[in-house]
This record gives C-alpha cells, sequence and structure tokens, in this order.
C-alpha cells in the first residue's frame, strides 16, 4: 500500500513537470496528462503480476511508471533523447518498456485492445499463466475493434482483462454525450462477460477489482471487464485549452482526490505517519528533477537511427531509396 | 553489366517433384511443412479451419494440426489482425487469412498503424513476425467491392514487407519465407491464379524476399509485370514474338523489399519499358516502379516507359465492362509496339 501510494505521487509529478517541460519547449508532439487518475492506473496495475502483459493508451507515462520503468528514462523519451525507453523513436504516445511486459502507449482510440487481446491468446497457446490486460478509456468502448475483441476474448476463453478507464471524456466529448450507455461495464453484457464498475479514484476498489478479474482470467479463463469511474483533471492534450467541463464539475471531483484520500486511508489505519506522506512526497519531487536533469543531459538520437529500427531483418538497400525526399 | 537473377521457377526444376501443384496447393504445402517445422506457426482467419478456407487454400491443416494451431474467426478483420499481431509480438508466427484483399480495409488501421510500426516506434524492443495472406484481383465479375489490387497500397508502407508470387513455385517459396521472416509479411495473392499449375520447390526451397525473376529473355523491350499480369505479359510476349519482336519479361515477385538492380540491368538492355499491374494507375505499382527506372536508367531509354493497369474506375459487374477494365495481353502488346513505334493488329 505504501508503495503504491508512491508510486500515485510519482505519476502526479511526473506528470506536473512534464507540463512543465512541454511549455519549457523541451517536449514536442501532443502530451496527454493522467493528473486525476493515479488510483486507476497503479491500482489495476499493481492488481497484476509484473510478468502479466499491458497495452495502453497514448496517456501512458503513469503506466509505465507503475511498471516500474525509470522515470528518467520515461523522460528522456519525452525529450526525444536517445536514452528514452524507445530511443526517442515513440516520444511521449508511445512508451514501451518490454522487460516489465509493458507492451506499449499506442495513439489511435481502441487500436491497441486487440494486441492484448493477442497477447492473452498467446499466453493461452503456450500454456502460460499470464494474463493480459487491455487498458484504454472511455473514448474508446465506441471502437468497433472493441466489441470484435471482447467477443473473440469470451469466445475462445482467452485471459484477458478489459480495463476501461472512464475518466468522463473522449477528448473534449463528455461521457453522456458520447455514450448511449453511460455505465460502459455493460457493454459486457453483449458478450456474456462478468464486469464490474469501480470507484476509479479509490485505488484500493480499483486493486480489489482487478485482483479478481485478473484471478478469474488466470484460474478460469474467463475474461473479465473492469470499469474504473475516475476524473481528468487537464483538458485532453496541452493543447487543450480545457473548455467544455460545466460549472464545478471538476472541483467536485478534485474534493476526491486520490492522492488525498488515499493518504487520508492510510494515516488513519495507522499504515502510515505525517512524515512518511513528507518523505513520499519529497522523494517524488527529488526523481523526477532527477528524471528532468538526466532527460536534458542526455544527448540527440544520432540520425544514424533514422532506419535502424525498420526491420528486424532489413535489406541493404537505402530505406530513401532512390528519390529525393526531405531530410 | 550485370545478368539479371533467373529464378527455377522460369524454368521449372526436374528435381523438384514428379507432378505439377496448383499454386493453392502450393501454398498449402508452405504452411503445412512450416506448422511441422515450428509449433509457434499458426494459422488463423475466417472459415480456415472447418470450411477450409474461402479458397480451400487451408485444405486439410485443422485435421492435421487441431483447433489449437487453426482458428476459425468471427467476421471481425480489425479484430483478428489485432490478435495476430499481439501474438506475433510476443513471439508467435501467426498466418493470417484475411478471405480477400477487399476485407483488408476493415483491418487497415491494425496493418498500418500496428503491424508497421511497433518495431519502430518502440526503438527495436519487439518485432512483429506476421504473415498476412489475402487473394486479390478481379475477374469474375464480382464488382466494384470484390475485385480489388491493392498492392500498392500496402508497397506504400515503411515496416511491411509486401510479395506477390505468380507462381505456385513462388507461393511456395515466398510464403515459407514470409513465415520465417521476422518482420510482417502481406503475401498478395491473386484469385486467378490459385487453380494454376507449376512445379514447386521442396520443405527447404525458399524464395527470397527481394529477389526478381527473368520470365522470358528477349533484347528488344522489358515487360515489368506483377502476380496475375505476368502470365498476361508472357501471352503478350509470345503473340509478340509472331511478329519478330522480343520481349523480356522480369517479375519483381517482392515489391517491398524491391530488386530495382534486376529490373533496371533489363531496362538498360532493352532500352525501352512496359510496367503492367492489375491495380489502378493512379500512385500506383506501376507508376512506383516507372519512377524507379527512370531514376536508374534515364540515360538507357529510347523511349517512355509505359504503364499499363486497369481502368481508373471501380470495376463494374458487365462481363464486357469488366473485360474491358482489366488489362489484358492485347493492352501489353499494343503497348510495346507503341514503344517500339510499330503498328500492328492487337
Amino acid at each position: 500500500m505504501r508503495e503504491m501510494f508512491a508510486t500515485m505521487w510519482l505519476i502526479r509529478r511526473f506528470e506536473e513537470r512534464a507540463a512543465e517541460e512541454y511549455m519549457k519547449g523541451n517536449i514536442g508532439g501532443f502530451l496527454h496528462l493522467a493528473i486525476g487518475e493515479e488510483a486507476a492506473v497503479v491500482g489495476s496495475i499493481a492488481a497484476l503480476r509484473p510478468t502479466d502483459p499491458i497495452t495502453s493508451t497514448y496517456r501512458e507515462h503513469g503506466q509505465a511508471l507503475a511498471r516500474g520503468s525509470d522515470p528518467g528514462a520515461v523522460m528522456a523519451e519525452l525529450f526525444g533523447r536517445s536514452t528514452g525507453l524507445c530511443g526517442g523513436l515513440g516520444g511521449s504516445m508511445h512508451l514501451m518498456d518490454r522487460e516489465r511486459h509493458f507492451y506499449g502507449g499506442y495513439g489511435i482510440v481502441g487500436g491497441s485492445i486487440p494486441l492484448a487481446v493477442g497477447l492473452g491468446f498467446a499466453a493461452s497457446y503456450r500454456e502460460e499463466d499470464a494474463v493480459a490486460m487491455a487498458m484504454f478509456g472511455d473514448g474508446a468502448v465506441n471502437q468497433g475493434v472493441l466489441a470484435e475483441s471482447m467477443n473473440m476474448a469470451q469466445l475462445w476463453r482467452l485471459p484477458v482483462v478489459f480495463f476501461v478507464l472512464n475518466n468522463q471524456y473522449g477528448m473534449g466529448t463528455a461521457l453522456d454525450r458520447h455514450s448511449a450507455e453511460t455505465d460502459l461495464f455493460r457493454r459486457a453484457e453483449a458478450f456474456d462477460m462478468p464486469a464490474r464498475q469501480v470507484d476509479g479514484m479509490d485505488v484500493m476498489a480499483v486493486h480489489a477489482a482487478v485482483a479478481d478479474a485478473a484471478h478469474m482470467a488466470r484460474e478460469e479463463r474467463r475474461p473479465c471487464m473492469i470499469e474504473a469511474v475516475a476524473y481528468r483533471y487537464r483538458g485532453h492534450s496541452m493543447s487543450d485549452p480545457d473548455t467544455t467541463r460545466e460549472g464545478s464539475e471538476k472541483e467536485r471531483w478534485q474534493a476526491r482526490d486520490p492522492l488525498v484520500t488515499f493518504e487520508r486511508v492510510l494515516l488513519g489505519e495507522g499504515i502510515i505517519t505525517g512524515d512518511d506522506v513528507k518523505a513520499v512526497r519529497a522523494r517524488a519531487e527529488e526523481v523526477v528533477a532527477a528524471a528532468a536533469r538526466f532527460a536534458d543531459e542526455s544527448p540527440p538520437v544520432p540520425e544514424s537511427e533514422l532506419a535502424r529500427h525498420l526491420y528486424a531483418n532489413p535489406w541493404s538497400e537505402d530505406p530513401r531509396g532512390s528519390a529525393v525526399m526531405p531530410s | 553489366m550485370t545478368t539479371a537473377r533467373k529464378a527455377p521457377a522460369a524454368r521449372g526444376r526436374a528435381e523438384a517433384g514428379p507432378k505439377p501443384v496448383s499454386y493453392r496447393e502450393a501454398l498449402t504445402q508452405a504452411m503445412r511443412e512450416e506448422m511441422q517445422r515450428d509449433e509457434s506457426v499458426f494459422v488463423m482467419g475466417e472459415d480456415v479451419g472447418r470450411y477450409e478456407g474461402a479458397f480451400k487454400v487451408t485444405r486439410g491443416l485443422l485435421r492435421e494440426f487441431g483447433e489449437r494451431r487453426v482458428v476459425d474467426t468471427p467476421i471481425s478483420e480489425a479484430g483478428f489482425v489485432g490478435i495476430g499481431i499481439g501474438a506475433a509480438m510476443s513471439g508467435l508466427r501467426p498466418v493470417v487469412e484475411i478471405m480477400t484483399v477487399n476485407f483488408s480495409i476493415l483491418a487497415l488501421d491494425q496493418i498500418v498503424n500496428n503491424a508497421a510500426k511497433v518495431r519502430y516506434m518502440f526503438g527495436g524492443q519487439v518485432s512483429c513476425p506476421l504473415v498476412i495472406r489475402m487473394p486479390g484481383g478481379a475477374g469474375h465479375q464480382l464488382a466494384a467491392q470484390h475485385s480489388h489490387s491493392l498492392e500498392a497500397w500496402y508497397t506504400h508502407v515503411p515496416g511491411l514487407k509486401v510479395v506477390c508470387p505468380a507462381t505456385p513455385y513462388d507461393a511456395k517459396g515466398l510464403l515459407k519465407t514470409a513465415i520465417r521472416d521476422d518482420d510482417p509479411v502481406i503475401v498478395l495473392e491473386s484469385e486467378g491464379l490459385y487453380a494454376k499449375k507449376g512445379p514447386v520447390g521442396g520443405p527447404d526451397d525458399l524464395v527470397p524476399l527481394g529477389r526478381a525473376a527473368v520470365r522470358r529473355r528477349g533484347g528488344d523491350c522489358t515487360i515489368v509485370a506483377i502476380s496475375r499480369m505476368v502470365w498476361v505479359a508472357l501471352a503478350a510476349a509470345e503473340a509478340l514474338a509472331g511478329e519478330g519482336i522480343e520481349c523480356e519479361v522480369v517479375d519483381p515477385r517482392s515489391l517491398r523489399p524491391l530488386d530495382l538492380e534486376a529490373l533496371a540491368t533489363s531496362v538498360r538492355r532493352t532500352g525501352r519499358a512496359v510496367v503492367v499491374e492489375e491495380g489502378w494507375p493512379e500512385c500506383g505499382v506501376a507508376a512506383n516502379l516507372a519512377a524507379r527506372l527512370y531514376e536508374a536508367c534515364f540515360d538507357w531509354l529510347d523511349a517512355p516507359i509505359a504503364r499499363v493497369t486497369s481502368a481508373d474506375v471501380p470495376m463494374p459487374y458487365a462481363k464486357n465492362l469488366e473485360q474491358a477494365a482489366l488489362p489484358g495481353p492485347a493492352d501489353v502488346a499494343g503497348a510495346v509496339r507503341g514503344l517500339l513505334g510499330r503498328e500492328g493488329d492487337a
């Protein structure tokens, strides 16, 4: 529990720092922050074994950190440096840490879901007891490929947990404006798949739900769907002025901030002390500062890397071909 | 000047087996042999199991390998292609059959955004040893939505490899190579070639990716043709030979990687080139190969490079219109005569 608390703080501080670095121009492209979603991210991942494969979306810095990826390598990836998790080729939206069975962040909404089913298929094929978890947002539930994936997972009894992190918005479109049925877990009924909705601001509730789901997937070969109802405090990405939310909605959710709530529980149950809290926060601060420093001091990606990873079995032809392309 | 490599398939091989085998059966043999050889190879797709494939290419595989390794899927192209990609990322070697290229459009996001990208965008941490097999082409009055030739679409994408076998030998040899390759390989078969018979190689005869084959020798004009169009080109060359025009027919066999050198070597010798494909003319394979050949052979050319493609329309149903839309031997022969400045009675 202490570890989950620390990871949640690490993610919060990491995301805040990433926003700063984006404003300074150190991070390019899109930057999607998960502030407010820490309980859902950490609770779900902590409930799995470290060898259970997971896939995620483009809002996945927290997933990598929760899996134990080096914060310096994550920040360096955001900076587009050679020391990044993916050598600077992926960026914020495409983190992957294969060693930690984190199978990546993907930029197309819903697109990574069948990959997780494929990872579950592979586990089943090899008679391994791994469980794959597809992590996606409420925006993805309206992609057809989710229905296709859930159907095949259930049809073939694959060890897959479908984890929908419902942060209330598909980009700027609110849940009740994008989904006819706002209880997203009920989609599973169509596939005769067990499903549950949990408070995504409560890390222990998320942990318990995913632990049950993973157990069922592992032991009984029954895929499950878990909907974690959470909230993202920031706009869709750094370029989103965040103008579509109504009234005091954000304040209402922030009153149930997952970090504050969890801290209260841990203090109340005597699991940690006030000094521990201070230490956790200071440590998160320190790690993130070191990560940013590491990223900043890291060398740029050499141009020789331009095509190095394109193919596992490359051929000798210059990938630029003979056509003149802008460099 | 180097000589273009000659493929065994061009002439057949006496030791390659007593009896000619269909293109369809050649593909089945490739899958069966690779599945016997490597436990991580499995076949997945719509009706590939009990039904034995819409074109019977997976005949006998379910009986031999069982449901674990021959997986019937629902009609969910994006879903099962994505599952194949995920399985490949974890080290299995899925051979995914999409019933026809027309349905692969539903899986285009998975193919282009995932299969082609995962290795690169994650900095080489994973490979995607996936094969997607699918037939394309027209000629059976299947009309606008079932007659596509999409070689150009897939060849356009870095991260994919694309092969388009024209003979049973290449169908078997290229599919085997594709299955053993660690990258995603799109195997574009031709519906019109499934019954075509010819010699095939044995279990260890692979056809390398990126190696063109010279199908016929000739010094007057090079015809570069892919897939079923190789046979159209050969028919045209036969007709032209009767007029004293000798064409060299070169089949790239693989579009990515492309054996540009073999094509260019032939064109430098003949000084003329006609490029033939069944796809559409705009931004097509023929357009691309013509551009590559201009860059490589401009100073050797005696005439502009000609393209012969399908008409720039969706495929019509009416038989006569369909035939009018498709490239045939007369179109190819006409293009060759045009380059040679001779009029003929095509």
